[in-house]
């Protein structure tokens, strides 16, 4: 059976794959089969994944130990989130980082979003000089690596602004400069899809062109808005070189920063747990920055493919 | 568009009259450019003033704003530091090498991923890409430190390596090049697999299925259908993975601290942090920025052309 099989194959094997699929069939017909399933694509896939997240869960399992280990897991207890002494909710320091995260993301969001929010507006309908170089210079601090602007800011803070020195201001100034940026390009997207039509409408109905930017333009771009602002604030939340540079001392300590330095010096599994709650904090700002606009945008045609896909097209 | 080609010329002419002032555009961009001139443009000045003007007597930095008394030799210096020979070329030289094996790294694992979920994810590519996003915003501090922990020498790492046969435990976090490399891939995989994602998402199926019909073997396909298109998505990832890299100190930091293994980016943090010397810091960074400046240029370049050719 399976040597008459494989003579039909070598003669014709689009017959074989057509007609009878009892049959077993040779190697090289698998191998010509375009529907066969990717099994070993899924595989490296699969295995990529569970490499990139088995790590974090274990340190999020870890932040529960019962004793001291960072390595291994020791029975369950909730000592290292709100135990006395060294936890999450006692350990001032780790308290300290995390008030100043917050705050830090939470400014940024708030300066960020309206000054690149302006901005991806004027670039996108700007025409004539002036537009290519502005628009130039905001493409830059998105592919410049963040050593070399926090070398930059550092030493500007340093050598000419000695006025603002470096601490929490310097800090929220070289947040700001990398995530107006990310305003813009998640913004424009949407400036584009939405067009010229309705703010040419607005103002042939006797709209200043102020107004149909405020009546029209803004409510129709406010989901798009509403993503690149906690986009930025969770861009805040997991930066470490920017803040680590600017960082005058220990009191301006974030949560990346504290990670990095505690991590060196033999940390409890309190460390841990400030790290997982950071990473809830991310998600939580990711998850609403995904779904709320979805929600606001149900009266719309259906925008193709899930957000999701949505948000991995972003070219950052 | 529409009311443009129902208008007579004449009244396109009236119409245009009664646009918007043309000034309202610039000055809604002004105020995020005066912000990036000033906390982007202006550090970026202070970095060559600095690098090209000296130091006192206590070494500490001299900066010098007019460019017509800049040092050039100064400059030239930090670029002779980083060529063979120089006081940095031995940093250098390891940041190359760590560089290019994490990126064929990531070549060698991103590629087959990024294809299966843009082009094989079927029913579940919403969730597969929502796994792949997830360690996008995870601090990479938080997935440093995950590994930091799996590679104690009582960590888990160990555990199953006694268990393997080719491996022995061994304490992996005192200076070894290779937990670096390590590091470096695990860091920037997802940066490196979602450009990818995007590009291979962007081809036509119907290109991929005339091959085959024309009768065409799945690797033949591949090596003239799938991969030609696919360049563009593979150097803007590779370009996109390269630029942070070539800027990272803080996994060698984590994962092995030893001198042997420093690369630029910590000699750049030793120079202007520990306050050893900022004038040579700066140099340093100003060579990492002028040879990062192709890469960067071709990534904003591709990335421009390809969304003028979605428009």
């Amino acid at each position: 059976m399976t040597t008459r099989a494989a003579t039909d194959a070598s003669k014709d094997s689009a017959q074989i794959s057509g007609s009878s699929g009892i049959r077993r069939r040779s190697i090289s017909d698998w191998y010509a089969d375009p529907f066969r399933r990717p099994r070993t694509l899924a595989a490296i896939t699969w295995a990529y994944i569970a490499w990139s997240l088995l790590p974090i869960l274990i340190t999020i399992r870890i932040s529960f130990n019962e004793g001291r280990s960072r390595s291994s897991f020791q029975g369950w207890s909730a000592k290292w989130w709100t135990g006395p002494g060294d936890s999450l909710l006692h350990n001032p320091d780790l308290s300290n980082a995390m008030r100043n995260s917050v705050k830090l993301a939470v400014l940024t969001m708030v300066i960020a979003t309206p000054i690149g929010v302006a901005l991806s507006l004027g670039l996108a309908r700007w025409r004539g000089f002036g537009r290519r170089p502005a628009n130039m210079l905001m493409l830059i601090p998105l592919v410049t690596p963040e050593l070399v602007m926090g070398g930059a800011l550092l030493l500007v803070f340093t050598e000419l602004l000695r006025s603002i020195g470096l601490g929490q201001t310097a800090q929220l100034i070289g947040h700001v400069t990398f995530t107006i940026s990310y305003v813009v390009v998640i913004t424009r997207g949407r400036l584009f899809t939405i067009g010229r039509d309705v703010e040419e409408a607005a103002q042939d109905l006797g709209a200043t062109p102020l107004q149909a930017i405020r009546t029209v333009l803004l409510p129709m771009m406010a989901p798009a808005v509403f993503t690149s602002a906690m986009i930025v604030f969770a861009t805040s939340l997991d930066d470490f070189v920017i803040s680590a540079w600017l960082a005058s001392d220990v009191s301006d300590e974030t949560v990346p920063i504290r990670i990095y330095s505690a991590a060196k010096r033999a940390p409890t599994p309190s460390l841990n747990a400030l790290a997982t709650f950071m990473m809830v904090c991310t998600f939580a700002a990711i998850a609403l920055g995904m779904v709320l606009p979805r929600v606001l945008r149900r009266g719309e045609k259906a925008a193709r493919g899930s957000s999701v896909e949505e948000f991995a097209a972003l070219d950052l | 568009m529409k009311t443009r080609v129902s208008l007579g010329r004449r009244a396109r002419a009236e119409w245009r009259e009664a646009r918007p002032p043309r000034a309202l555009w610039p000055v809604l961009a002004l105020p995020g450019v005066g912000w990036l001139c000033v906390f982007f443009v202006v550090p970026f000045y202070a970095v060559i003033a600095i690098a090209a003007g000296g130091v006192d007597e206590f070494a500490e930095p001299v900066p010098e704003w007019n460019p017509l008394q800049w040092n050039g030799s100064l400059i030239l210096d930090g670029f002779r530091g980083v060529l063979p020979g120089g006081d940095q070329s031995n940093a250098m030289q390891r940041t190359v090498q760590y560089v290019s094996l994490a990126l064929f790294a990531c070549y060698l694992i991103g590629y087959p991923v990024a294809y299966y979920v843009a082009r094989l994810g079927g029913r579940r590519k919403g969730m597969l890409l929502l796994l792949l996003l997830a360690p996008f915003w995870i601090s990479y501090l938080m997935r440093m430190l995950a590994w930091l922990n799996l590679l104690q020498t009582d960590g888990y790492v160990n555990d199953v390596a006694a268990v393997l046969p080719f491996v022995s435990p061994t304490n992996w976090l005192d200076g070894r090049w290779y937990t670096v490399v390590f590091g470096l891939v695990y860091g920037y995989l997802p940066f490196f697999v979602l450009p990818l994602y995007s590009a291979l998402d962007r081809i036509d199926q119907r290109l991929i299925e005339a091959s085959r019909d024309l009768g065409i073997g799945p690797i033949a396909t591949f090596r003239r259908v799938t991969l030609p298109l696919s360049r563009q998505g593979l150097l803007a990832a590779g370009a996109i993975t390269a630029l942070p890299m070539f800027g990272d100190y803080y996994t060698q930091d984590l994962l092995s601290q030893s001198p042997s293994t420093s690369m630029i980016g910590n000699q750049i943090n030793t120079f202007l942090r520990s306050g050893a010397s900022k004038q040579t810091g700066a140099a340093l960074v100003l060579v990492l920025s002028m040879f990062l400046a192709i890469l960067m240029a071709y990534y904003l370049w591709s990335t421009n052309a390809a969304s003028t050719e979605v428009r």
